[in-house]
């Protein structure tokens, strides 16, 4: 038997429906195997449990926070949670203002002062200095360029009482051991931070890969009151090639700087207490040697800056580290417990959900509700995929506003298949048979089942640009379950039903297809439905619908007037 | 069995015009309707004090104890005092084994002591407390945000809307209709001093995106009746809306109650099972919206869609000439 056009198109639908699927799922598959991803999407907070802080920053008014400042303050957040020693902790700026940091489990007290802090930036002086390298410092010999190597009394007490800060008799036996040992990642442990500003401190510089024994404070950061990036002008006044960092300070910090300059100039270049550190959370992030006596406050540090790592030297000099100050909104704990049970809950309401959907389909429908629940099967299928994509590709979670917006999603997807079987229904009542019906109907249904769903994904797409927190999780769910019902109602619930308006059974119109036309009204027209239909096919559908209009009219009239006159009226 | 073909044969009945409710002709006592629900919705909660907001908006502290073994609110309200005196604290079962305590916005330090005191009055480990704080602005944040994705939204829409129908007159019905169907899902809240979640607002705003698909669908019908109907029809602009609700009725009800009957499951579980919280308040604005925006589609939309439409001079001669037709 000939295959008719309707059946070979939707063999076709059905055809790009698996293609789809399998790439999707090969996509997914893939990343599982060569990539981080995993086949169950990721879990927000309130499913999982954990904490979430929302950080707001503290903005005199008028003033605003650029997107390039709130990078910015996540970055150094995410450095410091990381440092923390937290792991899968997520750090993301939220509605163009706030910086949410979510922490599985719950944080400890200094995890959470570390990340609620703004950090802490001195000068220190440097009075020794080596390569990190394990070897150059253990060793007896000083690594090439430093030559006054303090001596270690091998005694716990200081050789006399130290007269500056950038005397070695601060270097105690002990804190030349403890410096020999010194590892720098324990430079992440959040107590360095607080380390007391009246003593000497071992520290690292990830840039120039150097280990450092400083002095005490000399200068605090928040002298400092501007520092831009700039290029250098030579004596002559010219503009060099050169970028460097120009600093102010306020003046209190000039006058400190003016000593400490005064003092460390007077050291020859090659030793490494001419130098002068600047330490950021406990990190040396640049340790200039001074070239002379800064007496207006306003340091020059050059030597080989990027345009790039000068401003950025410049933000972190400024800012203290963060580029704006933060204030903690809100810190929400959800126990693991909790978010349990929230979704379990979540899961159950969605089943639940289904079987009244489908019992209500089934009941309404007959059998043609089992095209509404093996869409609702495809449509779960294809949006379970395509969430733990999102979720390995973008970040994704899946919170409950999210799981909710799942659920409430089997009744709007359902819809469309509702307003699609009631317009083949509509075309049974004017007596067409099931194949010109399903064809018809779908011509019709698809167009409102677009632009309706437009208005749905409309606001679903708003919502998601526009809103914060849950309102877009929930945003993003429905958006894809729109798409996805759209795609489903094209390449499956259509194709079904072409497939099944060809087979015997359907077309039979059983009563329990749920497209019986008996029941739905329709009158058999013999041959004038040949005629009609080809009347049809050169009139176009709105011509077509004017004729179905008239003949629902026509029945209404003819039953009327069959009961009132006892005969049958001839429409004209 | 038998109340599916009712209700299949109430399709057909109206599909034919064989049976028809009239939804335009009767539109004033519609109108009534509408007005005095809205006054409702307006005025009971204005005469309450105003909405209950939640603590997202309020800011404040909240601690939530799950599965404790009996759940008694005077320890927990104990506990908290003995903690922080000056503390008012609000405590509520949810659920029947979780206890949800609210309370103004306690320091860190606090925090963590009241934590440890529930966790040791309802002997469970100090994991099984939830603290949390919002400050005062977190939820204007959302708020906000919330209000102006509302109005870009009505703004698309309305454009959307008249450009596909190619009239301006179905935006206006269809947007009056969904301030409609947002007073009184508001109004719900504010009758019944239900709190005021950003949850609850996630639900408000799909109600937008619910409520204009309904009116979408049926609109969709109208225009096809009418614009077929044209000057050939004997039917007069107003009764050929009415055929076209009458005819999308049994789709009305069966979409809304298929989109509803999901919601109902989440509203039973978040309400009866995990008590207040995120479930719960989506669902219940939604629970609303949807029945109200089913409604407003066919008693709202569609009268005032004939009502602006009426006026015109082309639709006034045709229904004139009808009328003369007839007689």
């Amino acid at each position: 038997m000939a295959r008719s056009a309707p059946e070979r198109a939707a063999t076709r639908s059905l055809i790009w429906l698996a293609v789809i699927t399998a790439a999707l799922f090969a996509v997914l598959g893939g990343g599982t195997i060569w990539s981080t991803a995993t086949w169950a999407p990721k879990l927000a907070l309130d499913l999982q449990g954990g904490t979430q802080i929302i950080l707001a920053p503290q903005l005199a008014s008028g003033q605003t926070v650029t997107q390039e400042q709130l990078d910015q303050a996540v970055s150094i957040i995410r450095d410091r949670v990381d440092a923390a020693g937290v792991a899968e902790a997520e750090v993301t700026s939220q509605g163009g203002a706030n910086v949410v940091v979510s922490i599985p489990g719950v944080p400890d007290e200094e995890t959470l002062q570390r990340i609620q802090s703004s950090a802490k930036l001195d000068f220190r002086p440097v009075i020794f200095t080596a390569a990190i390298t394990d070897s150059s410092i253990t060793d007896e010999t000083p690594a090439p360029g430093e030559t006054p190597t303090p001596e270690p009394t091998y005694s716990d007490e200081r050789t006399a009482e130290p007269t500056d800060p950038s005397d070695p008799a601060w270097v105690t036996e002990a804190l030349y051991q403890e410096y020999l040992e010194f590892d720098c990642s324990t430079l992440n442990d959040p107590d360095i931070v607080t380390a007391p500003a009246d003593e000497p401190f071992i520290s690292c510089s990830p840039r120039t890969g150097e280990k450092f024994i400083l002095g005490p404070v000399e200068v605090s950061g928040e002298s400092i009151t501007d520092a831009t990036a700039g290029l250098v002008t030579d004596s002559q006044g010219r503009q060099t090639n050169e970028w460097a960092v120009y600093l102010t300070f306020d003046p209190e910090g000039t006058e400190e700087f003016t000593a400490v300059t005064t003092r460390l100039f007077g050291f020859p270049q090659t030793d490494p207490r001419n130098r002068f550190a600047a330490v950021l959370d406990g990190w040396v992030i640049m340790a200039p040697t001074v070239e002379g006596v800064i007496t207006d406050g306003k340091p020059r540090i050059s030597g080989g800056f990027t345009q790039e790592s000068a401003q950025t030297l410049a933000d972190q000099l400024k800012f203290g580290a963060l580029p704006i100050g933060f204030q903690v909104q809100s810190n929400e704990t959800i126990s693991a417990t909790l978010g349990t049970n929230q979704l379990n809950a979540g899961i159950i309401a969605g089943l639940i959900g289904l079987v009244l959907v489908v019992a209500y389909s089934l009941f309404q429908y007959r059998l043609l509700g089992l095209v509404t629940i093996a869409s609702l099967v495809v449509a779960a299928i294809l949006t379970y995929v395509l969430i733990a994509i999102f979720s390995w590709r973008q970040g994704y979670r899946l919170s409950l506003a999210g799981v909710a917006g799942l659920i409430v999603a089997i009744g709007f997807t359902a819809d469309s298949f509702i307003v699609y079987f009631e317009r083949v229904r509509d075309e049974l009542r004017d007596g067409k048979p099931l194949t010109t019906a399903v064809e018809n109907g779908w011509k019709r249904a698809f167009r409102t089942v677009l632009s309706a769903k437009f208005i749905n994904l409309l606001s679903a797409v708003v919502l998601f640009v526009l809103a914060v927190g849950n309102v877009r999780g929930f945003a993003f769910t429905l958006g894809l379950t729109v798409i996805v019902d759209v795609l489903v109602v094209l390449l499956f619930t259509h194709p079904m039903l072409q497939l099944m308006a060809a087979s015997r059974f359907w077309s039979s119109g059983h009563p329990a297809t749920g497209l019986d036309p008996q029941a739905l009204g329709a009158v058999y027209r013999g041959r004038a439905e040949f005629r009609f239909s080809a009347e049809k096919r050169r009139a176009g559908a709105s011509r077509e619908a004017a004729k179905r209009q008239t003949i629902a009219e026509r029945r209404a009239a003819e039953r009327s007037r069959a009961q009132h006159d006892g005969e049958q009226g001839e429409e004209s | 069995m038998a109340g599916a073909s009712r209700l299949t044969r109430f399709g057909n009945d109206l599909y034919t015009g064989a049976r028809s409710v009239d939804f335009v002709g009767r539109r004033w006592t519609w109108y009534a309707i509408a007005a005095v629900v809205v006054a409702i919705a307006v005025i009971i909660p204005i005469i309450r004090g105003g909405f209950v907001f939640g603590i997202e908006f309020t800011g404040g502290s909240d601690f939530q104890v799950t599965d404790v073994g009996v759940a008694e609110e005077s320890v927990a309200e104990a506990a908290v005092a003995a903690v922080v005196p000056e503390a008012d604290a609000h405590v509520s079962i949810i659920g029947g084994d979780s206890v949800r305590v609210q309370t103004e916005q306690l320091t860190q330090a606090q925090s963590d002591d009241v934590r440890a005191a529930l966790a040791e009055v309802y002997d469970v480990p100090v994991e099984q407390v939830t603290a949390s704080f919002i400050g005062p602005t977190w939820g204007q944040d959302i708020t906000w945000s919330a209000i102006r994705a509302l109005l870009i939204f009505i703004a698309l829409a309305t454009v959307f809307m008249a450009i596909y129908f190619r009239t301006w007159k179905m935006s206006i019905a269809a947007m009056v209709a969904l301030v409609h169907d947002i007073v009184i899902s508001a109004g719900v809240y504010g009758i019944f001093g239900f709190e005021i979640t950003p949850s609850a607002v996630i639900g408000f705003l799909t109600i937008l995106g619910y409520s204009l698909y309904d009116t979408v669908v049926v609109f969709d019908k109208v225009r096809e009746n009418t614009r077929i109907d044209g000057q050939e029809s004997r039917r007069t602009f107003a009764e050929s809306v009415n055929m076209a609700v009458n005819q999308t009725l049994v789709r009305s009800i069966n979409t809304s109650v298929v989109a509803v009957l999901p919601v109902a499951a989440i509203l039973w579980i978040g309400a009866g099972v995990l008590g207040a919280g995120t479930l719960r308040d989506i669902a219940l604005a939604l629970f609303v919206g949807i029945l109200v925006g089913t409604y407003s589609s066919i008693f709202i939309a569609a009268p005032l869609y004939v009502h602006l439409r009426e006026g015109e001079r082309a639709i006034r001669k045709h229904d004139e000439r009808v009328l003369e037709l007839r007689q």
